[in-house]
Order: C-alpha cells, then sequence, then structure tokens
C-alpha cells in the first residue's frame, strides 16, 4: 500500500515525532509507514485522516 | 505546529509510565522469588510459616506483574504490539519444542543432563529478547 503521510507531514512542516504524538503511535511506526514497511490498520488509517482533514483514499493507495 | 500541539496527546508519557511501572513490578517479582528461594536457608533456617508467606508474597508480586505486563501491552500502538506478538510466537515456540526435546534427552538418558525449569525460563526470556530486537530492527 502506497501513502502520501510523508508528503503531507513535510507541507505541514511536521517532525515524524510530532505526527507520531499526534495520532497517538511511536515514532517507529510513522517511519515504518512512511517506507511502506508497515500498513496502519483502519482505526489508524482514520485518525491520520481526521487529522490532516482529508480522506483516507487521499492519504492511502492500493498498490494492486 | 500550534494546530498540532492541541491534538497532541500524553501517548509517549503514558507508555513511558507503563513500561516503568512494569519494570517495577517485575523487580519487585525477582526480589520476592530471591527471598522466598533463599530465605529458608540464608535467613529464617526453615522456619515454615515465614517461607509459606514468603512464597504467597512472590505469588501476589507474579500477579501485579502479569496485570501490569497486560497493560503494557495494551498501551502499545499496533506496530508495537505486531513486534511483541511476533516475539511471543517465537518465544513460545522455541520454548515448547526445545524444551521438550532437551527434555525427552534426560529422560532417554541420551545425555547425563539435569533439565530444570530455569533453564527453560532462560531459554524463553532470551529468544523473546533476540525476538523484539529482531521485530524492531525490521521495522527500524
Amino acid at each position: 500500500m502506497k501513502n502520501r503521510l510523508k508528503v503531507l507531514r513535510a507541507e505541514r512542516d511536521w517532525t515524524q515525532a510530532q505526527l507520531a504524538n499526534a495520532l497517538e503511535v511511536s515514532r517507529q511506526t510513522i517511519n515504518a509507514i512512511e517506507t511502506g514497511k508497515f500498513d496502519p490498520s483502519l482505526p489508524l488509517a482514520f485518525k491520520a485522516a481526521r487529522l490532516f482533514e482529508l480522506t483516507i483514499e487521499e492519504i492511502f493507495q492500493d498498490e494492486a | 505546529m500550534n494546530e498540532l500541539a492541541s491534538k497532541t496527546g500524553d501517548w509517549k508519557a503514558r507508555t513511558r509510565k507503563s513500561t516503568r511501572r512494569l519494570a517495577y513490578w517485575t523487580l519487585a517479582w525477582t526480589l520476592s522469588m530471591a527471598v522466598a528461594a533463599f530465605g529458608p536457608i540464608f535467613l529464617w533456617s526453615d522456619n515454615n510459616l515465614i517461607t509459606a508467606l514468603a512464597i504467597f508474597i512472590n505469588l501476589a508480586m507474579g500477579i501485579g506483574m502479569i496485570t501490569a505486563n497486560k497493560r503494557h501491552l495494551d498501551g502499545l500502538d499496533e506496530l508495537q504490539k505486531k513486534v511483541a506478538l511476533e516475539a511471543m510466537a517465537l518465544a513460545l515456540g522455541v520454548g515448547i519444542v526445545f524444551g521438550l526435546g532437551y527434555s525427552l534427552i534426560e529422560v532417554t538418558h541420551l545425555l547425563p543432563l539435569k533439565a530444570q525449569i530455569s533453564h527453560l525460563v532462560i531459554l524463553v526470556s532470551l529468544t523473546y529478547l533476540v525476538g523484539t530486537i529482531l521485530g524492531n530492527r525490521r521495522y527500524k
């Protein structure tokens, strides 16, 4: 699954640690999602969408 | 930045607190285990009442540690839970397979070994530790 988390975070000038704290996860988790090593659960994806005020599809895209 | 700060929870602080709480309970359980094991020999010379009390305290500390561990796991994020689950699965598998294999060696007198529960505990603990390190490295 591809995602635009890194781009969206950079646009807002947020660090990984700040985003991690806002989503109540570790910085390691943000990094793993950004690098595509880990796919977030649906609740976490919704939380990210709410934070960025976007839809889930605008952040996460299926690679298939 | 301020917008994000306002949305920021205290997850990190809560996780740190639950980790510290787990460490305290684990330390208390370990110390109570040492007291229950060595107390009858070095401290109260085989007084059964005190020994029973020491074992009861050890069990109570163990329950506290289990509860603290459960709370700690509940507080982890989903990636950390995944790493912990994979490490626990590895530790359980290695513990059962190698523990029973080790026991078989003793039962069948293949080698002059005296299997002890402490060996199994050490094996499971080290396997869990290695599993956690490998899991964290994989998602780094």
